[in-house]
């Protein structure tokens, strides 16, 4: 389904559980390629307006199965996709994804949904040009949302899968099991893995130089019409997780 | 009769306990589907069968948002599919399963086919919408309401006064004299029938007819299936699947 067209712009997206710091990582990276001039947009995971209020319904009411948690965020996905990814990456492009379908892979694999029907269910999307895996040990992903955060919702915490009552607990026991399927994940689909237990400046550099050496940057200079500035909008920096 | 998933099926469903009937009708906008479906529903239950009734657009989850967006006319072609696919997939956990559990008979007045035809002339991949439908349950019985589009016009102009913009394809056609897009975008749909029917193998009715002649073939199908109910006639009905197409496409 149209994978095959000339595409021009690239795909860059970053992958990992809550609290490895990939949207702190993916900002950064927004900011420098800005700064250098280049034309990029950023997109996260659900954030599509369409089936936003459905989505958060189903959530607060607890009515989404894993096949209906599943779709709904494919129909989510798929809208970005739709609507803004592909024209922009046809439009020659650096589009920055935080998180893309791989976190439908894992989370749904977690929640017994098929893994092949998941990963079907996705194959119209173009996979990513380069994904970064940010990768810290669980205990510290933990340490760093639960500290900050002690209210976990609901499906954020896995509850409808009953691992434990204690949504703490529950959560825990949740992000071990998509820590597992990322682990599996890595060489399939060619993750870069970031070790996300150094200083946040010391991965900067580290994703900056794979993504100078892997994409022609030149190629993406925005064109020379004066650009409003005050879209820097992932400013100050935030820390925790969009989910 | 045991129940079957066309794929992998819903995670975490014992389709084991599903007793009861599916029963799918199928056919356009204007061919009788919901007074069909009606008078089916007073048929069985007359005779003691409990009955109830899925649809698209009807779920809890995403059925108002999905009218909202329609009218918007937002949608792109594989947002649209997948709407529809958790708007399925919601009434088939939360209304088809627990009532096929309960052992009713459940009428969907529409099911998974319209979608791919649908979505297959909005440009979808045939083969990936038939994956994503892996989750859906094989009915017991399949009926298309055959009517031709000239006739579908003629009823819905004569209820309506006018022509559905989505019955019209006009997302596709765009530009151009509604008459003519709702004429052409039926004929495509009724293509995409054509594979459809044959596919999984649905008995084809003529919804041309006086309603009554209609429901009394329906009925007579349906006594063919209900048969299977008992414990002694646990057999798949196969309907001979004869396609008379109406139109010369």
């Amino acid at each position: 389904m149209g994978r095959t067209d000339s595409i021009s712009g690239r795909l860059i997206a970053v992958e990992g559980l809550d609290g490895s710091g990939k949207s702190t990582q993916i900002r950064l990276l927004k900011r420098w390629l800005e700064l250098e001039g280049l034309k990029v947009y950023f997109t996260e995971w659900n954030s599509s307006s369409i089936v936003k209020r459905a989505t958060r319904r189903g959530k607060k009411q607890h009515f989404l199965t894993p096949t209906t948690f599943s779709l709904i965020h494919a129909t989510d996905f798929a809208d970005r996709y739709e609507t803004q990814v592909l024209p922009l990456l046809r439009g020659g492009y650096l589009v920055l994804a935080d998180r893309y379908f791989y976190t439908a892979f894992a989370r749904d694999a977690v929640r017994g949904c098929d893994r092949q029907w998941v990963r079907r269910l996705y194959n119209f999307a173009r996979p990513p040009d380069l994904t970064f895996l940010f990768e810290v040990p669980l205990e510290v992903a933990l340490n760093r949302i639960l500290a900050g955060r002690p209210q976990l919702k609901y499906y954020e915490a896995g509850m409808d899968l009953g691992l434990a009552d204690d949504p703490v607990e529950c959560f825990k026991a949740f992000q071990g099991l998509i820590s597992e399927e990322y682990k599996h994940m890595r060489k399939e689909f060619s993750f870069i893995c970031i070790d996300a237990t150094q200083a946040p400046e010391v991965q900067q550099q580290k994703v900056r130089e794979i993504v100078r050496r892997m994409i022609d940057l030149p190629k993406y200079k925005a064109p020379p019409v004066p650009v409003l500035q005050g879209n820097a909008g992932a400013w100050p920096l935030s820390l925790g997780s969009k989910t | 009769m045991s129940k079957r998933w066309y794929g992998k099926g819903l995670p975490g469903f014992d389709i084991a306990q599903l007793k009861g009937l599916l029963v799918v009708i199928e056919g356009p906008d204007g061919s009788g589907r919901s007074t069909q479906s009606a008078m089916l529903r007073d048929w069985l239950e007359r005779q003691g069968y409990p009955t109830s009734e899925i649809g698209l657009k009807r779920s809890t989850l995403v059925g108002r948002e999905l009218e909202e967006a329609l009218r918007g006319n937002t949608l792109h072609p594989l947002t649209f599919a997948l709407f529809y696919a958790t708007d399925f997939a919601d009434q088939l956990e939360h209304s088809l399963i627990p009532a096929l559990r309960a052992g009713f008979v459940v009428i969907a007045d529409r099911y998974i086919y319209t979608l791919m035809a649908r979505n297959a002339v909005r440009g979808v991949d045939r083969a990936w919408i038939r994956d994503v439908y892996g989750m859906a349950l094989v009915p017991d019985a399949l009926f298309y309401l055959d009517v031709s589009p000239q006739m579908l016009a003629e009823r819905s102009l004569r209820k309506q006064g006018g022509l559905n913009y989505w019955e019209s394809g006009m997302d596709i056609y765009r530009a151009g004299d509604l008459y003519q897009s709702f004429i052409h975008y039926q004929k495509r749909i009724r293509r995409e029938f054509d594979w459809i029917i044959k596919e999984y193998k649905f008995a084809v009715i003529d919804g041309d007819r006086d309603p009554s002649a209609v429901q009394e073939e329906l009925q007579s199908k349906m006594r063919l299936v209900l048969r299977s109910l008992k414990p002694s006639g646990r057999r798949k009905i196969v309907f001979k699947s004869v396609s008379r197409r109406k139109t010369a496409l």
